[in-house]
């Protein structure tokens, strides 16, 4: 069984203007949400992506646009709860959940 | 003059993983250390490494090192251990202390390009959230190679010349996976399960119950529910949100609760409890599960908050509604 979260969420946005098929999207990227066709890459299943950034950090040429951040609920609860931007920060209390 | 040269310092290891290793790698998945399990950065040896021996990166969090040290039985390796303040590399590589800095920085402290004549560092491709590798090339001149998503692929990466197969790419969630993960979800619910006994003996002591055994396991189970049963089921429960998968699951639940304690053949059960706990149980579930995005491997942060501006406030009303009945009931 695959595990598929939310459909037509994702952030991630790529210029094909910009790419130059360097492919190394398609290399970091977890979920396998590129492909390279015709030494251009290509957004192969846009639902899959987390938004980890990856791609974002290790491509070249700024083709690739995400707006990343940290798909963990309590993260979020406690950004509400602080007014604070949400981020992975478990390290405080008896260990809370999230990585 | 005479220009002095640091010391090279190197800190050797192996590859077998002792009964104390294992233990704390356990201790951590239930929380007790967790944040404190650390091995100190630099740079370390498996086996013999020598100048021409790969260099793997990792994290300080010694149950990555030890998950990547224990793959690497009869492989002369180095190992750059980051400062990532004991955290994971996945995760640090989101908050940016698995980053290009901390690599440039770390490299630079030990000073690899002393130690090794090639110029390649192997970065598990987790850790490529917090790295630019062509930044790392243009400050260092070491060219970075994104290794295996898992460590036990390693051996396999390094005997093919370093390339990774499709499936070496890939983050996988099985059961298991989920699995390991679930105790720390349990101990983190366990302050406010206490809170919430310790305020059913208040309201037991004022006359307001009595809350007793039922309400006790009717609400362990929904705790399971939502920390174990719902993170490990995930795939197979239908529908796309968390929270929504650990309400299913609760309200599978509530309804076998009532069943259990004969409702609806006891006429003594009144509806309205039996109504309380159709309404408290399922949102309880709910809630922990929702939590459990922040241990999966897939979800979004666009995600996550699209299911969170329905789902919060849906459990707030339903828990309260639920709370109001039960109370009510007690009171005719």
């Amino acid at each position: 069984m695959k595990n598929r979260y939310l459909k037509n969420v994702a952030t991630l946005k790529l210029n094909s203007d910009q790419c130059r098929g360097c492919g190394r999207c398609f290399e970091v990227c977890p979920h396998n949400v590129f492909i390279i066709e015709d030494r251009k890459s290509v957004i192969l299943d846009k639902d899959r992506c987390m938004e980890c950034g990856a791609c974002v950090k290790n491509c070249p040429f700024n083709a690739i646009e995400v707006k990343p951040g940290v798909g963990c609920a309590y993260a979020i609860i406690m950004g509400w709860l602080t007014g604070t931007e949400p981020s992975c920060d478990c390290s405080g209390g008896s260990g809370d959940n999230c990585c | 003059m005479e220009i002095s040269s640091r010391e090279l310092k190197i800190i050797q290891t192996s590859a077998e993983l002792t009964f104390n290793d294992i233990l704390g790698t356990w201790k951590a998945r239930w929380g007790i250390n967790r944040m404190n399990f650390k091995v100190e950065p630099g740079l370390y040896s498996v086996g013999k490494p020598d100048s021409n021996s790969p260099v793997l990166v990792s994290a300080n969090y010694k149950m990555s090192f030890d998950s990547l040290r224990k793959e690497l039985m009869e492989v002369n390796a180095w190992i750059l251990v980051l400062d990532t303040k004991g955290v994971n590399v996945w995760c640090a590589a989101g908050k940016g202390t698995f980053g290009t800095q901390e690599l440039l920085n770390r490299m630079a402290i030990v000073q690899l390009e002393k130690v090794v004549s090639h110029r390649t560092v192997i970065v598990p491709q987790l850790g490529a959230p917090g790295i630019s590798a062509h930044e790392v090339t243009k400050f260092s001149g070491f060219k970075v190679v994104y290794g295996p998503v898992r460590a036990k692929d390693l051996q396999e990466f390094l005997k093919s010349g370093m390339k990774a197969t499709a499936e070496m790419r890939r983050v996988k969630f099985t059961a298991y996976d989920r699995l390991v993960l679930t105790p720390i979800e349990l101990v983190g619910t366990s302050k406010v399960s206490l809170m919430i006994f310790g305020v059913l003996f208040l309201l037991n002591l004022l006359g307001l119950g009595p809350f007793g055994i039922v309400d006790f396991y009717a609400y362990i189970g929904a705790v399971i529910i939502g920390c174990v049963l719902t993170p490990v089921l995930l795939p197979w429960i239908p529908g796309s949100p968390f929270a929504w998968k650990g309400w299913l699951l609760g309200f599978i639940w509530a309804v076998t609760v009532n069943i259990l304690n004969g409702w609806t053949a006891v006429p003594q059960y009144s509806i309205l409890r039996a109504l309380g706990y159709i309404f408290i149980l399922p949102p309880v579930s709910a809630y922990l599960a929702m939590n459990f995005t922040g241990s999966s491997t897939f979800t979004s942060f666009s995600g996550v908050l699209k299911e969170m501006r329905k789902a919060v406030p849906m459990i707030i009303i339903l828990i309260v509604v639920g709370i109001l009945l039960v109370l009510v009931d007690s009171f005719i």
